[in-house]
């Protein structure tokens, strides 16, 4: 079971800009639903609320009104039904690549033999078990990365939460991450939401591409592309990605109220 | 991937040894330094009328007699004891409150303002007022030593926590780990190196504590030695204890950075020490 809802989710801000409060509505009635073991892109210009809107799913934002569910259960505050994959990974520095993985799965209360083979088990779905005594600045950036996909995998969460889990990512390491992800989706059947900015990512991964505009669904829009989606590469090469993403790029830069 | 980082690990290593070798040992230019000082306090040393001034030789000298007579060690020993109760009671105490105060906004508007002014307390104006709570003996030492060191480490390791990056905190939350072990688990680690900034900083504010404390409450100790010298103008003598505590300060300082590469090696490995 992995689904979630937004239900009219609404947040507002406020922000002293130059002494005067302004207030910026993020999220402005969003409502989009994800199946169970789908994948659900969100992406739109920077300042649409997509992060709030994981944010908000995650618990680590509240919403003003309206609400998220998670199987039918309202969000209030972080929950182990969620795992949150940051940007930058945002591993401990202090612990190594399984000690990192074992933290999540102490939070949910394993302990002992338990704890250490489900930390090995995720990190070797993620292939780094070679690398598990290493400390994140002995890890490149895609392998902090993996090491933070498999601390949110480990405590098995219905949905996995990605916050632009691969922009800080040079080009190639994105792409063998990206399919990496796929594989583990395919082997887990997690439903995934996850934000981004870069449209190729978004047609490439999900299921559905919800685009988002100053703090409203703009858009919910369906990938004609079937699963397994086999080498990426070649799925670049279809006609369907193709038209997807230049559909998707018309909607973002078909906007007459936003001066650039 | 895995040979990317190894790669990158290589060249890192192949740069941080290749300067390494050509470049002059740290301990070489600190001896050189100091033997460059005691040189020229040697010869300029000399012509200072022995009442006013010393150097090296005489203190040397004066040294070796309190060595033998015994003078010096009884008197370290006085020292050593109020000394390290009340700095290790101030980083016993200071550590947990900074980090109490630093992480809920409740103890930071309650009590942060106490810590402020805390650290700007003219303790030797208070020194009297301690003698009448807590007498004339070991105490009164001990407590002024930790209200002098107490306020540096409760301040840095404060500061620390404010400073740690707020994501690190919400990868805390975001697995539903309580407060209490956000605060252990994320907070205290990710605040190590202030704390250590803190605990150094506050070796020197004991050592002058310490001989505050021997000055002006039962003359005792290292404190002692100094006033009965001066007061037979024996300038020479005067200086050894006060060599002896910088000397003891800058071995607790290096004893501190060997604790802290034990308990915080990650810190050293990402903070790059690579100056011209």
């Amino acid at each position: 079971m992995g689904e979630v809802s937004f239900h009219d989710v609404s947040k507002r801000f406020a922000l002293r800009m130059d002494g005067e409060l302004h207030h910026v509505q993020a999220l402005d009635r969003v409502s989009f639903k994800v199946a169970d073991g789908e994948i659900v892109a969100l992406i739109g210009p920077s300042g649409c609320g997509k992060t709030t809107a994981l944010r908000v799913a995650m618990g680590l934002d509240a919403s003003t009104a309206g609400r998220v569910t998670v199987d039918g259960r309202e969000v209030k505050g972080c929950g182990h039904d969620r795992g949150m994959v940051f940007q930058h990974a945002e591993l401990l520095p202090w612990l190594n690549a399984l000690q990192n993985v074992m933290f999540g799965l102490e939070m949910k209360g394993l302990r002992g033999g338990e704890l250490r083979d489900t930390a090995e088990k995720y990190l070797a779905l993620v292939g780094l078990s070679e690398s598990k005594n290493r400390r994140p600045h002995q890890l490149s950036g895609g392998m902090k990365q993996r090491v933070g996909i498999a601390r949110a995998l480990a405590i098995d969460p219905s949905v996995l939460l990605m916050d632009e889990p691969f922009g800080a990512l040079d080009a190639q390491t994105r792409e063998s991450l990206q399919a990496e992800l796929l594989d583990v989706h395919a082997r887990t059947k997690k439903t995934i939401l996850f934000v981004t900015h870069d449209l190729d990512e978004a047609v490439l991964l999900a299921d559905r591409i919800v685009v988002m505009k100053h703090g409203r669904v703009h858009d919910i829009m369906e990938v004609p592309l079937k699963r397994p989606r086999g080498d990426l590469g070649i799925v670049r090469g279809t006609p369907e990605f193709a038209e997807t993403r230049y559909k998707i790029w018309r909607e973002l830069h078909d906007d007459t109220t936003v001066v650039h | 991937m895995a040979d990317i980082a190894d790669t990158q690990n290589k060249t890192a290593a192949a740069e941080a040894e290749t300067p390494e070798r050509r470049q002059t040992p740290r301990w070489i230019i600190t001896l050189a330094s100091v033997a460059c000082l005691l040189i020229f306090w040697e010869i300029f040393g000399r012509d200072v009328n022995p009442v006013f001034g010393s150097y090296p030789s005489a203190i040397a000298v004066a040294f070796w007699e309190l060595v033998v007579t015994g003078q010096l060690w009884s008197a370290l020993f006085e020292s050593l004891q109020p000394f390290f109760a009340g700095y290790l009671l101030a980083i016993v105490v200071g550590i947990p409150v900074g980090l109490v105060i630093g992480r809920f906004r409740t103890a930071e508007a309650a009590l942060g303002i106490y810590i402020t002014a805390g650290y700007a307390m003219p303790l030797v104006a208070l020194v009297p007022l301690l003698i009448l709570w807590l007498g004339l003996g070991f105490k009164v030492k001990v407590a002024v030593v930790f209200l002098m060191a107490l306020f540096p480490i409760c301040i840095n390791t404060w500061l620390g926590v404010t400073a740690v990056p707020k994501t690190l905190i919400e990868v805390g939350k975001s697995f539903v780990a309580p407060d209490f072990v956000i605060l252990r688990r994320i907070v205290l680690p990710a605040t190590l190196p202030y704390i250590m900034a803190g605990v150094r900083l506050a070796v020197g504010r004991a050592v002058v504590a310490m001989v505050i404390a021997e000055f002006f409450t039962t003359i005792s100790g290292l404190g002692a030695v100094i006033i009965n010298s001066a007061n037979n103008f024996d300038t020479a003598t005067m200086f050894v204890p006060i060599i002896v505590l910088m000397v003891m300060a800058i071995g607790l300082n290096s004893l501190i950075g060997f604790v802290e590469r034990k308990v915080a090696p990650w810190q050293a490995e990402i903070a790059g020490r690579d100056r011209e």
